[in-house]
């Protein structure tokens, strides 16, 4: 069984790195053959997720019953550091893995317009992918870690050599950014790494965090107990899975740091770490201009996939292996999500450029993510319900998945406008609507996604989000449902401004020829799933609900455990809910 | 005991120690042959390249970590070590010495004329080095110091006709000279207050003028400040062979006007050295090693004086003297007023906790010199337009993170050993991912030098399009030094912030992850003037030809391989490091 995952978890990780290894080997003057070798080798990939995503009971299909890791594979690696070759899958990372394979196969499809080296930008994407797919499914630290460094480089060129006029001030400041992160997040993982301790966890424990094989016979999981609980000193892990156990059920992060405990310390790196990628307020700053700079596939990955792992290590690793300190510094990162959600939609309205608007909606949108959450709302006060932390963080994965259909639909529909005209200027645009009317079409639909209107994706992630947040603190959810009004302000003046109006006045006129096939063959599929996605939410819900409540639930335990009614230090303002009521609907007025 | 009886135990002795040091001995004798050769007319044909890299090969065989060192052992009446981290520094050493003699044939820097010069140098300084690695005596530690570092001299004027070379040569010589007077008298200092220049026993005697009864009745207390003197002075000795701040000023200078081949050779193999003598001093004196089990009949006591508990510490160094007559010098007998104080210590345990204050004062002192250091470098090498000079502040900068493990291990070692031997583990395995990351990175500035004529980064615009192969090999090594994974440095850096972490020094790890940071952007615009930039106009042809491009890939691969399998150099490194502690 183990083996079998081993081969699929590898291949969909590693089949885009070969695919960059064949094409070495390409001569370089047959462009062609090498795109429709990388369109093939994602697609591949894509299948290969497409099969798990079926439903059914085969080995390589992913069990929607089931909602702790499955397909969880282990084997040594660096044996001095404890490190493994550590891969599974959960509802959490799964629907993103699929987003990731779409979206990839889509940009690679929206890369046919590059000319310039195409050899190295086909390599460098798909080695891309491999880091972006290897973040997703690792879970190893240490792997996790490598993963997420090996996808700067090929970014870094990605932007800088086929990027726009300030490619290389953007590329590196994209570069400095992550890579600061990455280094506050290695001082983390060492951190957690020494002061992790396997004999603190009993049997069930270590089951669970598959450090002991659930599959082997009672004998050899007892040896392999006995193994770990005679070892003299502390048998160190960078298990991610043993480090949720150990954060939630043990005192191994406790001690104290400077005035602060580990896990408060390790929490912040780690927080500081992810949000630089979410982009969160005040660390977003390199997202604008690499948006604007890097062209419009990379813009695709950029802003569709790239953005939620941020999203995605918050909710797999700060919350998980740090309750603690997430417990005291939930407003705090409510409040970086509100303030994101707020700073984007205000920066959005500020833009002339098409691209940096779309760039500055991602900061607002991804302010959602944070906001979910970080929506701790099992508090003493309300007898522990974790309800609205569950919707809050469902909401919050759906918005990342919905985001992420919505927002490389964004950026296509600017590349396409782009390419016929060679500019952004929102005051130059007007009448589009005329002249390409199924192209403009498509746009509405993908922006009034990224608007949030309901019935597309956009909306139920964003409802969710600020539902959930009522419970747990009314200011916030005020701020947080008005940006909605701000939202609307942006992309109705936007399509105004760009798709209505009597004719177009800008340069290049008689370049805006009607939509190709290749490009509708790129943007219908993401109008249908931004459709698909708001009519049909449970599509993606069953994926993701049992492990997203799983971590909930056992986070909600922890805080019945360890912050009993009482001794509740109060970080914010919580109002007295009635203890059974479900949240109710706040009266936001969601339509614009 | 009787002259003959000296006599005798001493031949003994050394026909023992013999067994140790035989890639010394080859080496010394790839010398004397390289030198010999070029007088009969018949064998001055013989192209000293193949002399130097047959020697340097058959120097590595003999002293391969394929001979196991299942004891460490002490050589020559304790002069000298003969444990697993002198092997694994000694194959280090001889195995760049052959991979330099492949570098500079192909580079074709030295000419035939200059060949055997320059290879009996390089020979020379190896041999240095080695003993560098291997010092168990104070007097060995200036020895190997002067010996690595005198040949290098000369091999830094080695361009003969250019004025910036003998320039640099000079800077080098009169740093060289004046550091290494200060570290003699520090030396002296240190021997004179402690009776003994074997630094096992100087270690003992160290924890017995610092045992808790001593600090509280204050008995010794004025020997102190002479201490931190003298370990300060030996400091200064060590920062710049490593090109620690404040004794960094020769580097960059000497960088520039030297050869690229010879900047391989200084920064690798006298980096690589000086690491290796900077943990065994800290070690020396913070720690005591477990008991080595030899003969102790056979074993001369010349230098060992804690063996003989009825004699008083009899040595006081009244200046410091040439090498070679120091060792009578040692055995002049005088009366110590301090004696007193150094009365033994029951354990090893109790030895080890009594030196807490000197691992307290290593520890300060070093990590506040890495943290200057590493920023320094990394900040001087913003401006710099010529690869040499980057490369040199790189240098530099990487020689703070090397030394960082060290304070870390100076803070662990009273109470975890193990942890502290992962410390230096980190920078054992460290010292060996960077020499292919700085060899590769100076073959490569060599070869293009061949082709460019050129050192200065701007000419570098656009060589990707012309060298695809070179260029994405010093891609890899830059990132490497970076620190990025999957590659080598990265592994090496991540051990060393794990024993900055272990040992809490937050500030120091702070200002290590900072770091790398900085360094991102100037590593990067060297990458990004490759790859990027457009080519210039003016730029005549280029080609790598077939041979260079080949050693380069041979050169870059390895980063990779370690940094996806860095479990063979790290077994390497563990086996280093664990006769240490």
């Amino acid at each position: 069984m183990e083996s079998s995952y081993m081969t699929l978890l590898s291949l969909i990780v590693f089949l885009p790195a070969l695919g960059a290894l064949a094409l070495a080997f390409f001569p370089r003057e047959k462009t062609e053959t090498i795109k429709v070798f990388s369109l093939v080798v994602t697609a591949v990939v894509f299948l290969l997720t497409v099969v798990m995503a079926l439903p059914g009971e085969g080995v390589w299909q992913f069990d929607t019953a089931v909602s702790d890791m499955q397909k969880v594979f282990s084997v040594g690696w660096i044996p001095s550091f404890n490190i493994d070759y550590f891969m599974g899958v959960d509802g959490i990372s799964f629907p993103l893995v699929l987003l990731t394979t779409f979206i990839t196969m889509l940009s690679m499809a929206a890369s046919w317009p590059i000319e310039k080296h195409v050899k190295a930008y086909c390599m460098l994407f798909l080695v891309l992918e491999t880091g972006v797919l290897g973040v997703f499914l690792a879970l190893d630290f240490f792997l996790f870690y490598v993963f997420w460094e090996v996808m700067l480089l090929p970014m870094y060129f990605l932007i800088g050599v086929w990027g726009g006029p300030r490619r290389e001030y953007a590329a590196i400041k994209f570069f400095l950014y992550t890579l600061l992160g990455g280094v506050f997040m290695l001082i983390a993982i060492l951190m957690l790494y020494f002061a992790s301790d396997l004999k603190l966890l009993n049997k069930d424990q270590l089951v669970a965090a598959h450090v002991i094989s659930a599959s082997a016979a009672a004998e050899e999981q007892e040896a392999q107990l006995a193994e770990i609980q005679s070892a003299d000193d502390p048998v160190h892990t960078f298990n991610i899975l043993a480090l949720q156990q150990l954060g939630q059920h043990t005192e191994a992060f406790n001690s104290e740091i400077l005035g602060k405990s580990l896990q408060w310390w390790a929490f912040l790196l780690l927080l500081v770490g992810f949000v630089i990628k979410v982009p969160s307020v005040p660390v977003h700053t390199w997202l604008p201009d690499a948006h604007v700079e890097a062209p419009t596939p990379i813009s695709m990955i950029l802003a569709g996939i790239l953005l939620k792992l941020g999203g995605y290590g918050i909710i797999r690793i700060c919350y998980p292996i740090c309750p603690q300190a997430g417990y005291d510094l939930a407003y705090f990162v409510c409040a970086l999500g509100v303030v994101s959600m707020v700073y984007g939609a205000f920066a959005a309205l500020a833009q002339k450029d098409f691209k940096r608007l779309v760039a500055y909606s991602s900061v607002s949108h991804m302010g959602y993510v944070v906001l979910g959450i970080g929506v701790w709302s099992a508090v003493a006060g309300n007898n522990f319900n974790p309800d609205a932390w569950k919707m809050g963080m469902n909401g919050a994965m759906f918005q990342m998945i919905a985001h992420g259909v919505a927002s490389p639909g964004m950026f296509f529909i600017v590349g396409i406008v782009y390419e016929r005209v060679h500019h952004r200027n929102l005051d130059q645009f007007g009448g589009l609507f005329a002249k390409m009317p199924v192209y403009s079409g498509l746009a509405f639909v993908i922006f009034f996604a990224g608007l949030g209107l309901p019935g597309l994706c956009g909306f139920i992630g964003e409802v969710f989000v600020t539902l959930s947040v009522w419970t747990y603190s009314h200011a916030l959810a005020v701020v947080a449902a008005s940006v909605v009004i701000l939202t609307a302000a942006y992309i109705l003046w936007t399509l105004q401004r760009v798709y209505l109006g009597p004719e177009y006045k800008g340069p290049h006129g008689d370049h805006l020829t009607p939509i190709t096939s290749r490009e509708l063959a790129i943007a219908v599929p993401i109008a249908v799933f931004a459709i698909v996605l708001g009519v049909y939410p449970q599509s993606v819900f069953r994926y993701m609900t049992p492990s997203v409540d799983q971590t909930v639930d056992a986070l909600a335990a922890w805080t019945e455990r360890e912050k009993p009614a009482g001794e509740e230090t109060q970080t914010a303002q919580r109002p007295a809910v009635e203890q059974t009521a479900r949240v109710r609907l706040p009266h936001v007025n969601k339509t614009p | 005991m009787s002259l003959y009886d000296l006599m005798h135990s001493l031949t003994a002795d050394s026909m023992r120690s013999v067994g140790g040091f035989e890639g010394e001995l080859v080496l010394c004798a790839t010398i004397v042959l390289i030198l010999l050769l070029r007088i009969p007319r018949l064998t001055s044909r013989i192209d000293s390249f193949y002399v130097m890299l047959v020697g340097s090969a058959v120097a590595l065989y003999m002293a391969g970590p394929w001979h196991p060192v299942e004891q460490p052992s002490q050589l020559f009446t304790g002069l000298l070590i003969n444990d697993t981290f002198t092997v694994y520094f000694r194959t280090l050493l001889l195995f760049f010495a052959v991979l330099f003699a492949i570098f500079t044939r192909i580079s074709g820097v030295p000419d035939r004329d200059a060949a055997p010069d320059v290879y009996a140098l390089v020979l020379g300084a190896t041999l240095g080095m080695c003993i560098m690695a291997s010092a168990n005596n104070a007097l060995m530690i200036f020895l190997g110091v002067e010996m690595a570092s005198v040949p290098s001299y000369a091999l830094a004027g080695l361009l003969k006709g250019r004025r910036q070379s003998s320039e640099a040569a000079i800077k080098y010589a009169v740093y060289g000279a004046g550091t290494a007077g200060i570290m003699l008298y520090g030396i002296s200092l240190l021997c004179g207050v402690l009776g003994s220049a074997h630094i096992p026993t100087m270690g003992v005697r160290l924890a017995e003028l610092l045992q808790p009864a001593n600090l509280e009745a204050g008995v010794g207390l004025d020997t102190h400040m002479v201490l931190a003197l003298g370990g300060l002075m030996v400091m200064v000795g060590l920062a710049f062979k490593l090109s620690a701040v404040p004794f960094h000023f020769w580097c960059p200078d000497v960088f520039e006007g030297a050869s690229a081949e010879v900047n391989a050779f200084l920064s690798v193999a006298s980096k690589a050295a000086a690491l290796a003598l900077l943990a065994r001093v800290a070690i020396g004196f913070g720690y005591i090693a477990p008991p080595i089990e030899t003969q102790a009949e056979e074993q001369v006591a010349l230098f060992n004086v804690a063996d003989e508990p009825a004699q008083q510490p009899e040595t006081k160094e009244q200046e410091a003297k040439p090498p070679a007559e120091e060792e009578e010098v040692l055995l002049v007998e005088e009366p110590s007023g301090s004696a007193a104080a150094f009365s033994p210590l029951a354990d090893r345990a109790e030895q080890i906790a009594a030196l807490a204050p000197a691992r307290d004062y290593l520890a300060w002192v070093l990590a506040f010199m890495a943290m200057i250091t590493c920023t320094f470098g990394n900040l001087a090498a913003y401006g710099q337009t010529n690869i040499k000079r980057l490369l040199a502040y790189s240098t530099i900068a990487q020689a703070g993170y090397m030394m960082m493990p060290v304070p870390a291990a100076m803070v662990l070692a009273g109470s975890n050993p193990a942890a502290a031997q992962g410390a230096i583990q980190a920078m054992v395995f460290y010292a060996g991912a960077y020499l292919f990351m700085n060899l590769g990175a100076f073959a490569i500035v060599a070869f293009l030098r061949n082709v460019l004529l050129s050192e200065e980064i701007e000419d570098y615009a656009g060589l990707i399009r012309r060298a695809p192969i070179t260029v994405i090999c010093f891609s890899l090594i830059l990132v490497s030094l970076i620190g990025i994974p999957p590659l080598a440095g990265f592994v090496g850096k991540f051990q060393i912030f794990s024993a900055l972490v272990q040992a809490k020094l937050w500030i120091v790890l702070l200002v290590a992850g900072l770091n790398t940071a900085i360094s991102l952007y100037y590593y990067l615009r060297v990458v990004k003037t490759m790859t990027i930039d457009p080519e210039p106009e003016t730029r005549r042809p280029v080609s790598m030809s077939f041979i260079p491009g080949t050693y380069v890939v041979l050169v870059s691969v390895p980063l990779l391989i370690l940094g996806i399998w860095p479990e063979s150099l790290n077994a390497l490194a563990r086996m280093a490091t664990g006769q240490l502690f």
